[in-house]
Parts: C-alpha cells; structure tokens; sequence
C-alpha cells in the first residue's frame, strides 16, 4: 500500500508545491509552522481542496489526476480523517457518531452499532455510547474522533493536528495512545502537526515544510541532528549557520568565515549547539578558532540554564549557568564576546 | 302684467338656481360651508361622486368627501367612531340598524330605488340569458355575502325564480364582484342596474325579469353629532331635489318616489 | 454577591411604556370585551368550525410547500453564487413588504383564469385556481414562505460547514449529508422558519380574498370569517379575534430564543 501525492495550487496568499510518498509501513508527520500549507495539503489529499496541476494516487489507483481530468469525489475516497476540532456530530452520540462512516457505506444499522461499539471499547470509552459529544472531555472526544475516521477500515488516516485542541496536561497521556492507535493501524498514516514534540514522539518519518515547500525530510534523529531550515533548528534549539566550505573555513553570508572542522568543500550547514557558545566580556585568549564581537539582544531563563542572544556578525543562541550570567553581570544590551570550538560544530552538506 | 311675469320669470330662475327648497323652506339660501364626509353603499360610487361634484359647484364653500363600501361595513364603523356626517345606505335593513342603534339623527329618506341584473363579461361569451343560466355547468357565479344588501336581494332573486346555483365567492361588496367580472375571473354575477351602466362597455348586462327582481330602496340620513348638520341637511336635499334625482337617473336608479 | 442592575435612563423608560402599551391596551381591549358566556357557542357554531379547519388545512399545507420550496431556494441562496443571485432573493422576499391584496392582484394576473400561466392551465388541463381551497393554499404560500427561506438561510450561513467536510471525509453521499448533517444542524431555524411561515399563513387576509376570493368552506378562513362577522356578529368577532390573537402569542413566547440563525 503506498500513498503518492505529487500537488501544485495556490490558495489566497499560499503557493504550495509538494510531492509525498507514503508506504504502509511508517507514520508520517507533516511538520512545519503555521501558515505552511500543512492542513491544505491534507485536505488536497482528502479532495476538499481543489489543486492547479497534480496528482494523487493510492494503491495505484487514481484518486485525483489533473493530467486526465480525473477526480474521485471525496465520499469516494478509502481515507479517514481526523479534524483539527474533531468535528463530532453534535446532534449525534457517541457510538452514532462513530457509526456514521459505516453506515454511509451501506452497513447495516445493526452491524454498524457492533463495530462502533468495538471501536469504543477499543479505545476505552464503551461506558460512553449514549453520550453526546459536548458531555465528553477533550481527550475523550479525540479518542471518538479516532474511533470515527477507523471503524469504516479506510486505506489512508489523515490526522490534522491532532492533539492541538488539547490542554498540556492532558496531552501527553493521549499521545500515548495515539502512538499506540497508529502502530495497530494497517494502513499509510499521515500526521499534520506543528508540535516537533509530537512529531518525534508519533513519527517514523518527518516532511517538514514551509510556505508550501518542502524543506526537509528524514527520520525524527536525522532531522533534529542535521537541520536543515531556521524553522527545524529553532524547533530543535541549535544554531544553524550556511555558508561554502572550502578546507575548514566556511564562509557564511554576511562575510564572516567560521572554522569548522569537516567542512571541506561545497555549501554546508554549520550546526553549533548554544552549550557549545562561550560568552566572554572580553576579548577570549586561547584555542577557539571562532571569536566574534556581539550585543546581548534577549536574555530568557529557562529552569536552571539561560539562554542568550547575541546578534552580530554572527548572531548565535548561547546557553549559559545563572551564575555565570551573574558574573558577567549581562544585560539586555551589553557587549560582549562569543566563541566557539572549530571542533565543537557539526557540518554536513547543504 | 310685463313686470308681473318677469317677476314670476326671475323667482322661477331663483328658485331652480337654488335647486329646490328644503322641508325647512326659505327660498333665500345661506352660503354654506365647511366638509363633510358622506358614507355611502359601494354601488353609489359613480353617481355620489357626480352628485358631489354638482353639490360643490352650487355650493362653492363646501368639500364632500366619500367613503364607499358595503352597507354593513359602513354601519360599523360609524358605530365604532368614524366621522361620518351623511349615510346613504342600499337598503332598509342597516339603516334600521343604525337608527336603532342611535346613530342617526332626524328621520331617514329613500332617495333612490334601485334593481338588480346580471353582470357579464362583453359580449356574454357563456350565453347568459337571464338567471337559470347562472346554474349552468362551466359557468362561474359569484355574488355578494348576504350580509350586504346586493347579496342579500341575490339570493332572492334566486329564489323566486326557483334556481339552485352555489356561487363560488362571497364577495364583500358589489364593487369586489364588478373587479372579478372585469378581471375575467368570474362569469356571471348578481350586481344592480346602476353598477353595469357605471361599467360602460367593462362588461355586459342580462336582464332579471321583474317577476323575480327585487326592488332595493335607498335610504339617506345625517348621522347623529355631525360637526355641519347645516351642510348634511342640504346635501341630503340636494340628492332628493329634482337636480339630484334626474342625476341619479342618468346612472340608472329609480326614482325616490 | 448580587448582581448590580444597570441604571435605565428615565426617557427610555417612558418611552418603552408608551410602545408597549400601544401593543398590550388592544390585546386588554379585547379580553374585556369579549363575552366570555357566549364564547363557546361562537367557537362551537358550524362556520367558525368550518372556516378554522380550513384555515389550519390551509395553513399546514401552505408551510409544507414553504418547506418543500423554500428550503432549496434558501440552501442555493446560501451556497451557491451566481450573477443575479441578490435581485432572485430580493423577489423571491418581496412578498413580505408588499401589500397583501397587490400580492392577490398579481397572482390573478398570473394564475387567474386569464392570468399568464393561469390561462394556460385553464385552457390545457381544466384547472382553475381562483375560488379554490389550492388558491388559498397558493395565496398563503405567496405571502408566508419569504419568512422561511430567510430563516433557513440565515441558518445555513451560521451553521459550521466542516461539519459537513466531516461527513464526506466519512463517506457520505452530497444527500445523506444534507440530509443526516446539514438539515440537523440547521433544525432550530428550519423549525423556526417553519413557525414563522404557518403563522403568517394562518393569519393571511388580502391576498386571499383577492385571489381564492371568500365561500364558507372553501375559501372563508378565519380571517375572513372574523372580517364578515364584524358586521353582523360582533361579540362573534371579538372571540374568534381572541382565540387568533392567542395563537400567535403562543408562537411567538415559544420561539422567543430562536429568531434567526441555529439554536
């Protein structure tokens, strides 16, 4: 099974081109902040969007295909979605509403009521099969909504930002079982979510995208070690520098050249963890090959670190102990020095 | 003798300019004026309105204002507070009514007779030849509820003449009834004389033999508390003075006599 | 602690007394007046029981054309855009603010026996509609269903349209959505529109005399009756007035909450 999507449209101010191929065997997650392209792309994938060129084939089998003109309308398409807000039938209860899809099929209302009521066992809310909606907590109905978009067996799971609509206490826990959910699930399932923790936590695979391109694909570990985009770094919390490399130096815009060890020739990344940043109030004497004048511009206290903000001719994030701010005796403002190791950088190719 | 007969030439002049005398007699007519307002049954909608106009031309100082609707309509609202000085009813009945009630002043006068027909669209396409073929299959009969008078005397037109027929509209005056005729809804249906000659050629009239038809006076009389009693009294005299009743002819009533 | 009433200014007041009393004196006026003895006679007697069967025949039949009618009318006008769309919905509400007998006048020059379709009808089928019960029904429906359709697209507008992305996402067909989905979503105002209607119907005078015209049994419904009866059978009036001006109380207490939009 193998979902193949190759889509080009432009919808009010975003310009999305994108091409995804999904295998059965892993979960996906479509990463990327607000204003990507994520939920339009799924929904495209689904048929609720229209696109300018492009095609979406699942199994080999057509969905939709501008070159042809083909489309299958949406109620056609083997898919289950999970919407941002769930989208549960209010004027339906629970088990109805997980019902619905089979029922829309054609299953018989008997039949119907024994998967749904299956499912909700499955996800532990059987106890629930009369409710209505509004009288369920959050998590609770995004289990329903699971429930929902499984029980008609669809070949392809959209999920939109599942766990969005949950508070922080509550989403770990419902993570877990979404983990869970996805691994027993059978067919090529599509995550679209913003959260780099939840992608790492439910994916095998990560897209990242952004403004309707994509930037980055890979493993969760190969993603968050080799970043590629400001987005994914910043996400992950290093520094991300580019430049050409050419035996050791790079030279990165702006003019500057940093020393890395690795970077022999080419465009390169240069990721430097902020742990790895010295701040000094002079000039450092010593070994690091990396030395830059800069202006404290954001101070943040993060539990027992702090992060530091330093713009300059290269603006880095360096991460230092409360005691060492204490003894700079730092300020929003201030000028200081960075340095860093030539040798305390990971470079790889662009 | 030559000045005795211009003298009888120039009080007979004076006496038709004046337009004939009231009961009150005086031959030397004070000026009258201010407005009244004359409640009059719908089929007096032509000629009321013509009989106002030749009212005002004698009368320079007065306006007269109408309102036409079914009889029963108009004791209502006089009985319900409406201004009205003058009511001109199409038949005994309401006017009884109204005098009962308490609401006349002075006692009424028929000024008109009237007679019912049978009104048709122009050229009578269904054939009506008088008021057994209102009973005829396709034919479509409308009349007016029996309340007011027009309907009332329908339907004993009808029965004397013995014909069984179920109008499909009971229509709240004669004048809903000459619009349906006119409008092509209805084929037939029981109006008086006067309302088909006001008509002109809108539509075509069938003549009720005078076995079955029926009679309809008019009655007239100012209403109780009328702020111009003056001007309601002439007005009333002016419609049973001969100018007024030769008017009257002219759109095909009765004589009051 | 207890909730502090904000201060309503004294003109407002007044004001708010005067309009109100202008609608509550008629209602006091006639409750006063009618004569209660004899009321049971007057709603018992064969007309006033054969024009409130008609009128509520009538009136039914008139919502339940508004409903089939004028629900699509109000989905098209909701979802779908079109050049003209604006000047359609602007005729298809005119009845609401024109007058009712012109309403009468033009459904004769329509469907009258020489009316435009109404000639047509006549001369191929037969078929009159003038002075018929179906007339009052189409009087009725002419002046009574602008209310439904805009209720109805008003609900349409407001209601959340993923929902029905939802259904489709599941399987849906375009009808069972519309039908399991949309119209439940949109039942307060589909229920209110349909009130609306049938209220209006059953209290429509003008057009109804005008194009069915007024035969007991027939065409003569309430309205009507209680117009006649004014002039002969005035405390009749005053009851049958009474029990008109309660049922229209009645709908309009039980839909206080529910003017436009879902619930």
């Amino acid at each position: 099974m193998s979902l193949d999507a190759s889509i080009q449209l432009t919808l009010g101010p975003l310009d999305l081109k994108m091409e995804i191929a999904i295998d059965e065997g892993e979960v996906v997650a479509l990463l990327g902040p607000n204003g990507a392209g994520k939920t339009t792309l799924l929904r495209a994938i689904a048929g609720l969007v229209p696109f300018q060129s492009g095609h979406v084939r699942l199994d080999g089998a057509i969905l939709e295909d501008t070159a042809t003109n083909q489309y299958v309308p949406t109620e056609r398409r083997p898919i289950g979605f999970v919407f941002q807000d769930y989208l549960l039938f209010p004027h339906l209860n629970v088990v109805d509403n997980v019902a619905f899809g089979l029922r829309s099929r054609g299953t018989p209302r008997a039949a119907a009521a024994d998967r749904a009521m299956q499912w909700l066992d499955r996800v532990g809310l059987k106890n629930y099969a009369r409710a209505k909606p509004a009288e369920l907590s959050g998590g609770q109905r995004q289990r329903v909504a699971l429930a929902r978009a499984l029980a008609p067996d669809p070949r392809l799971l959209l999920l939109d930002e599942p766990l969005a609509a949950l508070d922080a206490t509550t989403r770990a826990g419902v993570r877990r079982d979404l983990k869970r959910h996805l691994a027993s699930f059978k067919g090529i399932r599509l995550v679209v979510t913003h959260d780099p923790l939840e992608a790492v936590a439910l994916a095998d695979r990560l897209i990242v995208m952004e403004q309707g391109r994509l930037v980055q694909t890979g493993t969760p570990a190969e993603v968050t070690e080799r970043p590629r985009s400001q987005y994914v770094a910043d996400l992950v919390g290093v520094n991300l520098i580019r430049g050409e490399a050419d035996d050791g130096l790079v030279k990165v815009a702006g003019g500057s050249v940093v020393a890395a060890a690795g970077a022999e020739s080419g465009e390169v990344f240069v990721v430097i963890h902020p742990r790895a940043v010295g701040i000094h109030r002079n000039h450092p004497e010593g070994s690091p090959r990396n030395v830059w004048r800069g202006r404290a511009s954001n101070i943040e206290l993060m539990g027992n670190r702090v992060r530091v903000r330093i713009d300059g001719e290269v603006p880095l994030v360096a991460e230092v102990t409360p005691a060492a701010l204490k003894e700079l005796d730092l300020v929003e403002g201030g000028e200081v020095w960075i340095s860093f190791k030539a040798t305390e950088v990971g470079v790889y190719p662009a | 003798m030559h000045s005795r007969v211009s003298l009888l030439i120039v009080a007979a002049a004076f006496l038709a300019a004046c337009g004939g005398s009231s009961a009150a007699g005086t031959l030397s007519p004070t000026p009258l004026s201010g407005t009244i307002s004359v409640f009059a049954a719908a089929s007096l909608t032509a000629s009321f309105t013509a009989l106002g106009v030749s009212f005002r031309t004698a009368n320079p100082g007065v306006a007269v204002k109408f309102n036409y609707a079914g009889s029963p309509t108009l004791v209502t609202q006089i009985e319900q507070g409406a201004p009205a000085d003058v009511f001109a009813s199409a038949d005994t009945p309401n006017m009884d009514k109204l005098t009962a009630d308490g609401y006349t002043s002075g006692t009424s006068r028929v000024f008109a007779h009237n007679q019912l027909e049978i009104v048709v669209a122009p050229g009578n396409p269904k054939g009506i030849t008088g008021l057994a073929d209102l009973a005829k299959p396709g034919v479509i009969y409308i009349t007016e509820a029996p309340t007011v008078p027009a309907g009332k005397y329908s339907l004993q037109a009808l029965a004397s003449a013995s014909v069984k027929v179920t109008p499909k509209s009971l229509e709240t005056s004669v004048t809903a009834v000459m619009s349906k005729i006119e409008l092509g809804e209805a084929d037939a249906g029981i109006v008086y004389t006067t309302d088909v000659t006001a008509a002109g050629n809108k539509v075509a009239g069938v003549q009720i033999q005078a076995a079955n038809n029926v009679i309809a006076s008019y009655p007239m009389a100012a209403v109780k508390g009328t702020a111009n009693s003056a001007v309601a009294d002439a007005f009333i005299a002016y419609v049973l003075s001969s100018k007024g009743q030769s008017t009257l002819a002219t759109f095909g009533f009765l004589p009051a006599a | 602690m207890p909730m502090r009433r904000e201060r309503v200014p004294i003109p407002f007041v007044v004001l708010a007394a005067i309009g109100a009393a202008f609608f509550i004196v008629p209602l006091i006026g006639l409750i006063v007046r009618t004569p209660w003895r004899d009321s049971i006679t007057a709603l018992t007697a064969p007309e006033t029981v054969e024009a409130l069967k008609l009128s509520l025949v009538a009136s039914l039949s008139a919502t339940a054309v508004g409903l089939v009618l004028g629900v699509p009318l109000a989905w098209i006008y909701a979802r779908v855009e079109f050049p003209g769309r604006d000047l359609l919905r602007a005729l298809t509400t005119l009845p609401m603010v024109l007058s009712p007998v012109v309403g009468g006048i033009a459904l004769l020059l329509a469907f009258g026996r020489r009316g435009l379709v109404g000639s047509w009808l006549n001369s191929t089928f037969g078929v009159t509609l003038p002075f018929t019960t179906a007339g009052v029904v189409m009087a009725e429906t002419f002046v009574a269903m602008p209310f439904l359709i805009l209720t109805v697209e008003a609900g349409l507008r407001s209601m959340d349209r993923r929902y029905e992305e939802a259904a489709r996402a599941l399987g849906a067909s375009r009808w069972r959505v519309f039908t399991r989905v949309t119209l439940p979503l949109i039942g307060p105002s589909l229920f209110a529109g349909a009130v609306l209607c049938w209220a209006r119907a059953l209290g429509e005078f003008g057009a109804t005399i005008t194009f069915a015209g007024n035969f007991p049994g027939v065409t003569q419904t309430m309205p009507l009756a209680v117009y006649l009866l004014v002039e002969t059978n005035q405390e009749a009036s005053y009851i049958l007035s009474l029990v008109m001006l309660l049922i229209s109380l009645v709908v309009l207490v039980g839909l206080r909450h529910r003017w436009l939009g879902s619930a």
